[in-house]
């Protein structure tokens, strides 16, 4: 998303959330700058979300996380006033949601923003069809209208003909989706997911999230997901805002969050993060040495052995990748007065930008060169040097390309590729 | 103690009673039309019907809504009410339970829904329900013969009162103990108060509130057997009459019909309640 095209969908202005009777007075104290313990001891009230302040843009996932009792599921209850805000302003398309009448509220939720939860919700009196269709039920949409868009949100979810069964029916996956349906029927320019997928097992999970990609490309609605797993947050999140003791303790894309924690607080929640599997090609790729195939083999052999190096790649004039040469054979080539074209190793494994490192193990320990990166015009982007990949997933930063800046091979990392 | 002066709190509710018959005897005289004439109605329509008729039917509608050998059980019961000789009187009887029982139903059905919605109206609610279900059930007769004289009236209204309370509190109950993220998901899509009430609570509380319809049956019918004391007909009159009369035999041959009668209505609307509509687990 560039700056140009941002939209603010949602403003969240000090939005504050304080439980218990003493409200007032633990405001009071929180204004001083007291902490979480402090104001429970003295009040007896719990702080649930503290001065929350951010915008959530239009058409972006943003990924609120955070442990259990962090305030990320009232935060996002905030949003829709599921849970009465104690001070702030929650402003959707520049309306306060907060000084809204019962009727406004009810017309927000109706037609603005949808919402997925946790343990599906599921009326377990009521079919497939008519959970789904419940949100415009309640709007008065003509039944046949109503189960029409019905039918086609069980449809995007994957589950058309499974109108007629009653929810237990169904696998907590599949429940999950009638959830989504449910709450894409009505068409919402927002959707809460609130810990949507954190009842499923792991393997349902990743394909849910994949669906949930997918959906959101297609549909360019505003996604806000609550989670307490990193992973999911940095597989699905657009930006992330990390939740402790009810305040919002840093908000970035999900490589911010990795790259330069804000405190200790994000660094230790950060640390035991699979990298393997948030890393892709292009933030481990170096820059690639080629050589364009009508130089010759002379060409070839000199850029090699300038850079000390046994093998390279080799491209036409508009940059996509032929295939690659050795030295040894560029030596051949030349006493045999052959071209670069017949001394050409082609169908060599490549992988695309987005390849996360857990697939490129495989790959990479078992390619005798460093394996090429290329995008969809098979256009050469880089190449993986096995070093890098290791010294990436030991969280080493120097091995990591931080904005998506290709560093050229250094020294440190042209050694590890001779040997590699 | 003896120094204090003794309140007369017998003669100040005895006032206080007076007093109301005085001002609202219209409203009570047409209560008193309307029960009875839906009791009489019961039983004259029910009466028209030979007793072997009227015993299939029974069995035919045990078996559309529960089992099979409760369907043979309510038609072999009968018939031996019949062949004992107590047919019209359990007409009676069950006319007024199904009277009672229709009030309590209309009241207590409404006033639990209301006290699930409102926590102050379940604060008055809640002592004035544990009153009426301690209170000896006797003692609703004496008033309810004030206000309505003797006969059917005042046993329709006592077990009205007497029975009410289990439909009260398990319909609240039933409201109350529908899942806090199923009500939660109702209002993110915005529903109304009535909405959610009517398309999502009430539904998912029906076992609930039927568990309690199915008690104040229960309690209803044995308020109907104290009723007779105020001059209520039915099977509780000939309970009464073998009682002042020490005829042990009658006695027990009337005590058997009450407890099948008991049993057929337990069985039939255990089963309205637990019948499984859909999903429902």
């Amino acid at each position: 998303m560039t700056d140009q095209e941002v939209r603010k969908k949602i403003e969240v202005k000090k939005a504050t959330k304080i439980f218990g009777r003493n409200s007032k007075r633990a405001a009071q104290m929180l204004q001083e700058g007291k902490d979480k313990e402090e104001i429970l001891k003295a009040t007896g009230a719990t702080i649930g979300v503290n001065h929350a302040e951010f915008d959530i843009y239009d058409g972006e996932i943003f990924v609120i996380m955070g442990l259990s009792g962090s305030g990320k599921s009232t935060l996002v209850r905030l949003l829709n006033r599921l849970i009465e805000p104690t001070s702030g302003h929650i402003l959707l398309d520049g309306e306060d949601i907060v000084r809204m009448s019962k009727e406004q509220l009810r017309k927000v939720r109706r037609e603005k923003i949808g919402m997925v939860f946790q343990n599906f919700a599921l009326f377990p009196h009521k079919t497939i069809l008519s959970n789904t269709e419940y949100g415009l039920e309640i709007q008065g949409v003509p039944k046949e209208d109503r189960q029409a868009k019905a039918k086609e949100a069980l449809k995007l979810v994957g589950l058309a003909g499974y109108e007629e069964q009653f929810p237990n029916q169904l696998s907590g996956g599949m429940q999950q989706r009638v959830g989504l349906a449910r709450a894409l029927a009505n068409d919402p320019d927002i959707l809460l997911m609130d810990e949507a997928f954190s009842a499923l097992d792991p393997l349902i999970r990743k394909d849910m999230q994949d669906e949930l990609l997918q959906l959101h490309s297609e549909m360019g609605k505003t996604f806000i997901f609550i989670t307490h797993d990193l992973d999911e947050a940095l597989r699905i999140g657009d930006r992330i805002a990390l939740m402790k003791d009810g305040e919002v303790v840093q908000l970035g894309t999900p490589e911010e969050i990795l790259m330069s924690p804000s405190n200790e607080y994000v660094e230790r929640f950060v640390e035991d993060v699979d990298l393997s599997k948030v890393l892709t090609a292009a933030h481990i790729m170096k820059q690639a040495d080629t050589v364009q195939v009508d130089r010759g083999p002379r060409v070839a052999l000199r850029l090699m052995k300038r850079l000390r190096i046994s093998s390279i790649y080799v491209v036409d004039k508009r940059g996509q990748l032929l295939g690659a040469v050795t030295a040894q054979d560029t030596v051949n080539a030349i006493e045999n007065d052959q071209s670069l074209e017949d001394v050409l190793i082609d169908s060599l494994p490549v992988v695309s930008p987005d390849c996360v490192l857990t697939e490129l193990f495989d790959l990479v320990s078992t390619a005798t060169i460093p394996v090429a990166v290329v995008d969809e015009q098979n256009r050469m982007q880089g190449i993986i040097i096995r070093g890098a990949l290791i010294g990436a997933l030991s969280g080493d930063g120097q091995f990591i390309n931080e904005n998506g800046v290709i560093e050229p091979i250094d020294e440190v990392t042209e050694e590890v590729m001779q040997n590699g | 103690m003896d120094k204090l002066p003794r309140l007369p709190f017998a003669e100040w509710i005895d006032n206080g009673l007076d007093w109301l018959i005085a001002m609202f005897s219209p409203v009570f005289d047409g209560i008193s039309t309307l029960l009875a004439s839906i009791v009489e109605g019961i039983v004259n329509g029910l009466g028209v019907i030979p007793s072997i008729v009227l015993a299939i039917l029974f069995a035919l509608l045990a078996w559309f809504i529960s089992t099979r050998g409760i369907a043979l059980f309510t038609l072999v019961g009968f018939l031996f009410i019949d062949y004992l000789g107590f047919w019209y009187p359990m007409l009676q009887m069950l006319a007024l339970v199904l009277t009672s029982v229709l009030f309590a139903i209309l009241l207590g059905i409404p006033i639990g829904i209301l006290c699930s919605q409102k926590a102050t109206v379940r604060k008055i609610v809640n002592p004035l329900l544990d009153l009426m279900q301690t209170m000896p059930a006797f003692v609703y007769l004496i008033p309810a013969i004030f206000f309505f004289n003797i006969g059917v009236v005042p046993g329709v209204v006592a077990s009205v009162i007497f029975s009410m309370p289990p439909t009260i509190r398990l319909t609240m109950l039933g409201i109350q103990q529908v899942p806090s993220d199923l009500i939660e998901a109702t209002e993110a899509f915005g529903s109304t108060t009535w909405q959610r009430l009517s398309k999502i609570q009430i539904p998912l509380a029906r076992p609930t509130i039927m568990a309690g319809v199915n008690q104040s049956i229960m309690l209803s019918l044995s308020m109907v057997v104290i009723a007779s004391m105020v001059g209520a007909p039915g099977l509780g009159e000939q309970v009464y009459r073998a009682v002042t009369q020490l005829k042990t035999g009658v006695g027990v041959e009337v005590g058997v019909s009450i407890v099948i009668v008991a049993i057929i209505l337990d069985r039939i609307t255990q089963h309205a309640g637990m019948k499984k509509r859909g999903g429902i687990s």
